[in-house]
């Protein structure tokens, strides 16, 4: 085997892997806050991807524009969710909400099918990332590149805000004893909202970046959560640094993997899994024992 | 003595029976086995077939989470690998259907072996997330094994067979699977009422003082969950069967979506919400599908009503409706 192919495919599962760390650290944000998995996030996701397509598609504006509006427009969208139906059900069992999302999953992807069809729409990736970059022993494609890049930058970015600001801090006191934090005097509601939003726009800029690689269609986002529920069991339901890490892991092994054993490509996700579920159930990053 | 206490009163009350869970269960089996019998006068064959499979269906998934307090959020894997089993068994080798069903609950048992022992090590969301997981690498496996399974095709014209009986219409067919789904449902009910239930429900409500008692909780959850999915299997094999295909949607995650949904809205932890809640859910598809063809908005509505309004589910409602005086189970 050349190493050459070998590297190429290193690259392409750093792609995927941009893509699972940018979903499972919005999960992780929101999950840490609010003890909500959020099933809708693939469903964001891929309204994220549309918001820019209906960007360019209505109002004309570029790429660089959307990678700001869409995620904040779907950010908005996910504090209106919010504050209209999943905060009823924060004191009753988290999985009231995993039902919940998951309801407004099928609603939003049906809905979008029924506006836009399951015929994917093209998106066109910006001039300035068009073409390829030569990297030492093969070319590889420029806007692929950039899409590492981004969300490594937003990753590092999100882990500097929870890690070394007073937000980060009010939301990781939060995370690990609510009650204790309110009675320190901590308004911690008021940080519930945003909270969410964020995340949800995490899961938005995703989206954008993936319009212009994968077809813009209403079931975008219906396998990739799947294996971000993967991903964030193997790093750690919560876990900041674990949903990063264990999404470009993820993303990485999954497309070496391939090489060797291709029929198993899409499953390779789900066996690491089952090996940290025996290993370590808590997941690389996970504190708690269940 | 003059003085009377309450269950005394509540004896008298009636018919002079002890209108005690007994009681209620006789009058919800002999109803539920006549409205099965007449259900195919009153929806046409292939929905009756439907409701009583997805009620079988909703029961096995009740069955774990209702008395195991474990959420399995990836069903569909049970229910598909039933209806793929059945299929490819009854297709290959023209056995009678009942062998072929049979066939079904087996793959789906030995499926959910390996996955309910690395499932089980986790508890409330993080379960819900683990079998879900799980439960789309089946779809993936499935999806690539093109030779056994037909991909994305799936499996079509699988026959049902009974040696002396002519089952090809819809209707025979259905009475034919009766029994079966019968038996399904009975065993449901004895397990939930048995020993073994019994500790299920103590583990649910307190896994470490169940484990301090000396119950090895692991080993009940995980026979739980295979008879869970022996179940799903039973009923996914007989849907196969019934409507002669197997297809990838059925091993799909909107399928263990939909299935949840029919199990809350019928109401946690009571068998006979499940098939109440499968009847309303079906039904209400099938009057809608005359209108419009957005099923994932209409399913996705009802799920986010319910969860909102109705998480307690129908059944204990209707317990309460009917019976003022008899205070119903907490949930």
């Amino acid at each position: 085997m050349e190493p050459s192919f070998l590297l190429l495919q290193l690259f392409n599962g750093l792609v995927n892997g941009a893509f699972y760390a940018l979903l499972s650290l919005g999960l992780a944000v929101i999950f840490g806050m609010l003890r909500v998995v959020n099933f809708a996030h693939g469903a964001l996701y891929m309204l994220g991807a549309f918001a820019a397509y209906l960007l360019l598609q209505e109002l004309q504006i570029g790429f660089w524009l959307s990678l700001i509006l869409a995620p904040v427009a779907i950010g908005v969208l996910g504090m209106m969710l919010e504050r209209t139906l999943i905060r009823r059900l924060y004191n009753l069992d988290p999985l009231y909400n995993f039902l919940l999302t998951f309801g407004l999953t099928l609603l939003i992807q049906d809905a979008m099918r029924l506006r836009f069809g399951l015929q994917g729409q093209p998106y066109p990736a910006p001039s300035q990332l068009a073409g390829a970059t030569f990297l030492g022993t093969f070319a590889y494609p420029t806007y692929r590149l950039f899409v590492i890049v981004f969300s490594l930058v937003i990753c590092v970015a999100v882990y500097y805000v929870i890690e070394r600001t007073r937000v980060g801090m009010v939301v990781r006191a939060a995370t690990e004893k609510p009650q204790l934090t309110r009675a320190l005097g901590i308004n911690v509601d008021r940080w519930v909202t945003p909270v969410f939003g964020f995340g949800v726009a995490l899961a938005a800029i995703g989206g954008v970046l993936a319009a212009p690689m994968r077809n813009v269609e209403p079931l975008m986002g219906s396998e990739i959560i799947i294996l971000t529920f993967a991903v964030v069991v193997i790093g750690g339901l919560g876990s900041i640094l674990g949903a990063i890490v264990a999404g470009f892991l993820v993303g990485v092994l999954a497309s070496l993997g391939s090489v060797f054993f291709p029929p198993a490509t899409d499953a390779l996700a789900f066996v690491l899994m089952a090996v940290i579920l025996l290993v370590r159930p808590a997941g690389l990053f996970g504190s708690e024992v269940r | 003595m003059t003085r009377r206490t309450e269950t005394d009163l509540n004896q008298d009350r009636g018919l002079g029976v002890r209108w005690n869970g007994r009681a209620w269960n006789y009058v919800a089996v002999l109803f539920s086995i006549v409205v099965a019998l007449a259900l195919p006068q009153f929806v046409y064959p292939a929905l009756a077939l439907d409701i009583l499979l997805w009620g079988l269906f909703a029961v096995a998934v009740d069955l774990l989470l209702g008395y195991g307090g474990l959420l399995s959020f990836g069903h569909a894997a049970y229910w598909g690998a039933g209806a793929y089993g059945a299929a490819i068994v009854s297709h290959n080798l023209r056995i009678p259907f009942p062998l072929a069903a049979l066939c079904g609950v087996v793959v789906a048992a030995l499926l959910a072996l390996p996955i309910g022992y690395l499932s089980i090590r986790r508890r409330g969301i993080y379960f819900a997330m683990v079998t879900l997981a799980f439960a789309q690498m089946v779809f993936y496996l499935f999806n690539e094994a093109r030779a056994i399974t037909g991909g994305e095709n799936g499996l079509q014209g699988v026959p049902r067979i009974l040696p002396g009986l002519n089952l090809d219409a819809s209707i025979s067919f259905y009475y034919a699977a009766l029994p079966f789904v019968l038996v399904g449902m009975w065993f449901a009910y004895r397990v939930v009422h048995s020993p073994f239930g019994r500790v299920l429900v103590s583990i649910r409500d307190n896994e470490a003082r169940a484990q301090a008692l000396g119950y090895p909780t692991h080993r009940y959850k995980l026979i739980a969950f295979v008879l869970s999915a022996g179940l799903a299997g039973l009923a996914g094999a007989l849907f196969s069967l019934g409507h002669g295909f197997a297809s990838l949607d059925q091993v799909h995650w909107t399928t263990s979506g939909l299935v949840v949904l029919m199990t809350i809205l019928g109401g946690i932890g009571t068998l006979w919400g499940s098939l109440l809640g499968a009847a309303l859910v079906l039904l209400l598809r099938d009057w809608l599908s005359a209108f419009t063809d957005a099923y994932g908005v209409i399913t996705g509505a009802i799920f986010i009503v319910v969860v909102l309004n109705f998480r307690r589910g129908l059944w204990p409602r209707l317990r309460e409706l009917l019976s003022p005086r008899r205070h119903s189970e907490k949930i």
